[in-house]
């Protein structure tokens, strides 16, 4: 999934401060799950924006809203009955959501209210970490089906570094080394003469190499 | 020989090579660079220039290189995977070798995080070993790693780093032998001040006769103080400094220290030339340049062979 944080409440109002109606949407999939964008949240953001306005003595109405799912046209097509009865939206989804909203009403301003993260999975409750980079060409066959593009701090596909220390990476004891993690696997699985296999120079063009990317399936596409 | 280079010529000579280190200054003093390359002439066969080590922004790697040509020194350019991705790494091995430098280290680089610029963001288009593939590629067979042909392809004698005392230790022959088959020539060990772990490490290698397929040069560091012993054993990953040395240092009187560290690192070197497949050694005195002198000609290295 992809992973987001909240925006500090400060940033936030200094966003939308000048405005008097607010639409506040929520995404169902991926930031509710992470526990950033979801309705609970969209709720709890609201009222600590009425709360903070009130505070200075000033009024401001939010409308709350939590689609299906932000980044799909189809669900930000919900918006339209409420869009021209606000000055603003702030989107509680992820980049990819914030846009959507904001290629479908172009007169809007749109600011986002989370800041988005990462691609991961959630390890244990209440912590997230990032697993693939998205770089267009998984190589997860050839590394025990655990990412160095992602996990390593240097992308290194070739083997740990000389930082590797106790099973964590240089950068910080918070980070284990996946050089670590991909070794004790291939040694799980009894292939570790397989890390002798070189992996070559990536081809990034399939990740930002290429410029923005986009899929077309032909056989889907109208 | 398949190239110029000096270190190349000792080895194949079959002495040992000594490899020392200047790290360039954070500005554009000529005099410094000069300064330390001078206390290294005579003593080693070429010196390593560190490339933006410990990710802080210093003179490039490069241009300290071409200092050293015009000393009439042998410079061994660093090159990390930090801070360039493959067109600037080509073009730069193009411009070094025009200007003489014919012997490079391929390095991943300490993270950003460690450096002045943690804000940075770190390139890694190549790993170390595809960057010696790279270079590998562009000397043997003239090509670009895109595949177009190169207008007199440089000829470099191309090193590679290895730590045997990071994590796992039982990955790190392999690790090697993974950088071989890259077609790295020449090997520089981190530190060793942990000699059981570097004899098993070693131990590994002459098992799968790596050192008949690569010069190894085993790395040593002068300690200057007990302080700078607890610092290294305690705060720079992957150094593995044992206790006895540290001990050693610490019953040592303050202004006697110096010397110690001297002396523990000559004993070391006479050790680490009695293992078989060491076939040089690489003293990193880093801001110690003056040290240099004494250990060569305390360990016997001393005069360098003319080749
Ligand atoms: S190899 Fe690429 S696609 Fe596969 S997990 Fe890693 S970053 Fe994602
Ligand atoms: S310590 Fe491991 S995870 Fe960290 S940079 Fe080195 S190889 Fe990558």
């Amino acid at each position: 999934m992809i992973t987001a944080e909240r925006k500090p409440l400060a940033e936030i109002i200094d966003s939308i401060d000048a405005y008097k109606r607010i639409l506040l949407v929520g995404c169902n999939e991926c930031v509710t799950v992470c526990a950033a964008g979801g309705r609970k949240e969209v709720a709890t953001l609201a009222s600590a924006l009425q709360m903070d306005f009130m505070k200075r003595g000033k009024h401001i109405d939010i409308r709350e809203m939590t689609l299906e799912r932000q980044c799909d046209p189809e669900y930000v097509e919900q918006l339209a009955p409420y869009i021209d009865q606000v000055d603003a939206v702030i989107s509680m989804a992820c980049g990819c959501g914030v846009q959507e909203v904001v290629r479908r009403f172009k007169a809007k301003r749109v600011y986002p209210a989370v800041n988005t993260k990462f691609m991961g999975a959630s390890e244990r409750p209440g912590v997230w970490a990032e697993r693939c980079h998205g770089c267009g060409n998984c190589l997860l066959g050839l590394t025990g089906g655990i990412c160095p593009i992602a996990r390593c701090s240097k992308s290194l596909m070739n083997g740990p570094c000389g930082g590797s220390s106790k099973g964590k990476c240089e950068v910080s004891s918070e980070i284990d080394c996946v050089w670590q993690l991909i070794w004790d696997r291939l040694k799980e699985l009894g292939i570790q003469d397989r890390y002798e296999d070189v992996i070559m120079a990536k081809d990034w063009s399939t990740e930002r190499g290429g410029g923005p990317r986009k899929i077309v399936r032909e056989d889907l596409a109208q | 020989m398949k190239t110029d280079s000096v270190l190349e010529k000792v080895f194949k000579s079959g002495q040992i090579a000594v490899t020392g280190e200047c790290g360039p200054p954070r500005g554009t003093s000529v005099a410094k660079v000069k300064e330390k390359a001078e206390l290294l002439r005579g003593y080693v066969d070429a010196v390593n220039i560190t490339d933006n080590q410990t990710a802080m922004v210093r003179m490039s790697s490069f241009g300290a290189s071409l200092i050293l040509k015009q000393m009439e020194m042998q410079p061994l350019m660093q090159m990390v995977c930090r801070d360039r991705n493959r067109l600037a790494m080509q073009s730069e091995i193009l411009s070094a070798y025009a200007h003489g430098v014919n012997t490079m280290l391929c390095l991943s680089g300490d993270h950003c995080k460690f450096g002045d610029h943690p804000m940075a963001k770190g390139v890694y288009d190549l790993d170390s070993v595809q960057l010696i593939q790279m270079v590998r590629k562009m000397c043997d067979e003239g090509k670009f790693q895109g595949g177009a042909a190169i207008l007199e392809p440089p000829k470099m004698f191309i090193g590679a780093a290895a730590n045997p005392f990071a994590d796992p230790f039982e990955l790190r022959v392999a690790r090697l032998a993974k950088k071989v088959k890259a077609g790295a020539d020449f090997i520089q060990t981190q530190c060793i001040f942990n000699l059981d772990k570097f004899e098993q490490w070693m131990k590994g290698v002459r098992e799968r006769e790596l050192h008949k397929q690569i010069y190894i040069m085993a790395g040593v560091t002068p300690i200057k103080s007990v302080g700078a012993a607890r610092y290294m054993k305690n705060k720079v990953p992957g150094m593995d400094v044992p206790d006895h040395i540290v001990d050693r240092m610490a019953k040592t009187p303050k202004e006697k220290q110096a010397q110690e560290g001297i002396n523990i690192c000559v004993e070391m070197i006479q050790r680490l030339l009695s293992i078989e497949g060491v076939a040089g050694i690489h003293i990193m005195a880093i801001e110690w340049e003056s040290a240099v002198a004494e250990i060569v000609q305390r360990s016997g290295l001393y005069p360098r062979p003319k080749v």
